[in-house]
């Protein structure tokens, strides 16, 4: 299933490095990546594909809490379908 | 696959956290009408065995999806068959022990509100309706999660007077059994007109006669999330208002669809509606109010007040009614006193009356709705108030209600605390002419000739 992960912090080395290394060591595979950066502001969104027989959103979630609070960001993992609702007719 | 828009996605996340965008309430409706016995205790036990294994993961799977798709949803409710329609084979002389069998299913399965404890009697009552209604300041002051409701009116039959007489009665009864705190029984008591069979806001919700075995029923929330729109539209003309408002209540009432979808997938229960209504909460950022402030209104109750109410409520409709497969329940802006952080504001400044409300109440949902009122109401005065409720509705063909508090010992001016959702108020202040002969008349005010519409 598709999942969308937002980060949000302040900028500093290692945020893009350190969730997508979480990421692969869950065997999530990273499907699109945008990101920016709005003075100091971080701002990044994926879209992830979760094998869903071994992992659920609940749990990425908080593992991803782990990493954000190392890093000093705010992660949120939701399913994609949330989004999709909401922006399409 | 490409990305959605970014700005979409920072959107919908800025709405939830910042903007207060939540599912109000997942509400499962559950039909009783199997469960009805010749002797009281053996419906009981029917009634409690089916909430239970009924609604048995309500609470769990809400959880799920709450995490799963980071959306709040703050309520998890049930709404029964009206009790009279079940009670009514028994023997028993009275249903308050209904009451508490409703009460301790909806602690076992982990819900907040159960509502139900109701009767219609639009046309007249029988017994069955008789004895709930002289049950309900019991069953409201001994327990805590029961809801109550009675329809006295429909377009269709007109305005069963008597009922209205009588609901003024047991409002101020209520009230009294509650008076250690301040007449909070009051607050789980709706009187209807036109009620809706599936409302999953509380305290009016049931589950109507023509509804299936068990239903999933959402009410979605998103005063903030309207108002923050608004914002970035200030000065421009009332198309790009009515625009603006329609698509966020398009994204809003999406929400709602998800969830209600979801929930009824994993919990193996049909899909019923999406009740589109406008909800505040008492919290900052959360307002209908406000959402008429920032339309350009010094307070809710300035002139005005009525025709932006009108465009906010029809506006809301429009957009949400694309963003779903079915739309039901009450669906209009809430206009709640102490549910409302801007209401709760112009009534403390003395700027809100209730017969600027009662207007109001023509062009949106719910009616008149979490007022308190001085504790020495006479009961005609509430009867008659709900009379002229009932007549807006009636012939308007829409719903309207009456959730008034009488709370005993206080008056105008004095503020009351009813905690959590149900927030805080000022007494408001009612006409003090007299009323009373009117409502001694009794009977049944006809039917309008809109009722007529075959």
């Amino acid at each position: 299933m598709k999942a969308v992960i937002t980060v949000l912090g302040k900028d500093r080395v290692g945020i893009i490095a350190g969730v997508s290394a979480a990421l692969a060591e869950h065997h999530v595979n990273i499907l699109d990546i945008s990101q920016t950066i709005l003075q100091d502001y971080f701002t990044m969104i994926m879209l992830v594909d979760i094998d869903s027989e071994r992992l659920a959103i609940p749990e990425l979630a908080q593992q991803l809490d782990v990493v954000g609070e190392r890093l000093g960001v705010q992660v949120r993992v939701q399913h994609e379908e949330i989004f999709t609702a909401m922006h399409r007719i | 696959m490409p990305l959605m828009n970014p700005f979409d996605i920072l959107e919908t996340l800025h709405m939830i956290e910042a903007e207060k965008l939540d599912i109000r309430t997942i509400t499962m409706g559950i039909s009783l009408r199997d469960c009805a016995d010749h002797d009281g205790a053996t419906a009981r036990r029917r009634i409690f065995g089916k909430i239970t294994r009924c609604a048995d993961r309500l609470v769990a799977v809400a959880d799920e999806i709450e995490q799963e798709f980071g959306i709040p949803i703050i309520n998890k409710r049930i709404a029964i068959t009206p009790i009279a329609l079940v009670a009514e084979a028994s023997t028993d002389a009275s249903y308050v022990a209904f009451a508490e069998t409703l009460e301790h299913a909806a602690a076992t399965v982990g819900v907040n509100f159960i509502g139900g404890f109701s009767a219609l009697v639009h046309k007249g009552y029988t017994e069955g309706d008789r004895k709930l209604i002289q049950s309900i300041p019991e069953a409201l002051a001994t327990t805590e999660r029961v809801c109550s409701s009675v329809n006295v009116a429909t377009t269709r039959a007109g305005i069963n007077m008597d009922a209205v007489r009588e609901m003024g009665e047991i409002i101020t009864r209520t009230a009294q059994l509650t008076a250690a705190r301040d007449g909070i029984g009051c607050a789980k008591l709706v009187v209807f007109a036109n009620a809706t069979e599936d409302n999953p806001f509380m305290a009016g919700a049931f589950h109507g006669i023509g509804e299936p075995e068990c239903v999933i029923n959402v009410g979605v929330s998103g005063p903030g999330a309207v108002k923050n729109a608004l914002e970035k539209v200030r000065g421009e003309d009332f198309g790009v208002v009515a625009e603006t408002i329609k698509r966020t209540a398009f994204k809003v009432t999406r929400m709602g669809q998800l969830v209600a979808q979801e929930a009824s997938r994993r919990l193996g229960v049909p899909f019923g509606i999406v009740d589109l209504s406008l909800a505040p909460t008492p919290a900052i950022g959360d307002s209908v109010a406000q959402i008429l402030e920032e339309m350009g209104l010094e307070r809710c109750g300035a002139a005005g007040s009525t025709a932006a109410l009108a465009l906010l409520n029809d506006a809301v409709k429009k957009g949400g009614a694309m963003a779903s497969s079915y739309v039901g329940g009450l669906s209009g802006a809430f206009i709640p006193v102490s549910e409302d952080a801007g209401m709760i504001q112009a009534a403390e400044e003395g700027v809100l009356s209730i017969e600027k409300l009662e207007a109001m109440t023509s062009v949106c949902s719910v009616g008149l709705d979490m007022i308190a009122i001085p504790g020495d109401t006479p009961p005609e005065t509430i009867s008659a108030i709900i009379a002229d409720e009932a007549a807006i509705g009636v012939v308007n063909q829409k719903t309207t209600a009456v959730r008034l508090i009488p709370v005993p010992g206080k008056g105008v001016g004095e503020r009351v605390e009813f905690g959590g959702l149900l927030g805080h108020t000022p007494i408001m202040p009612v006409s003090k002419l007299n009323s009373a002969p009117f409502i001694a008349r009794g009977g049944r005010i006809p039917a309008p000739i809109q009722g007529l519409k075959n």
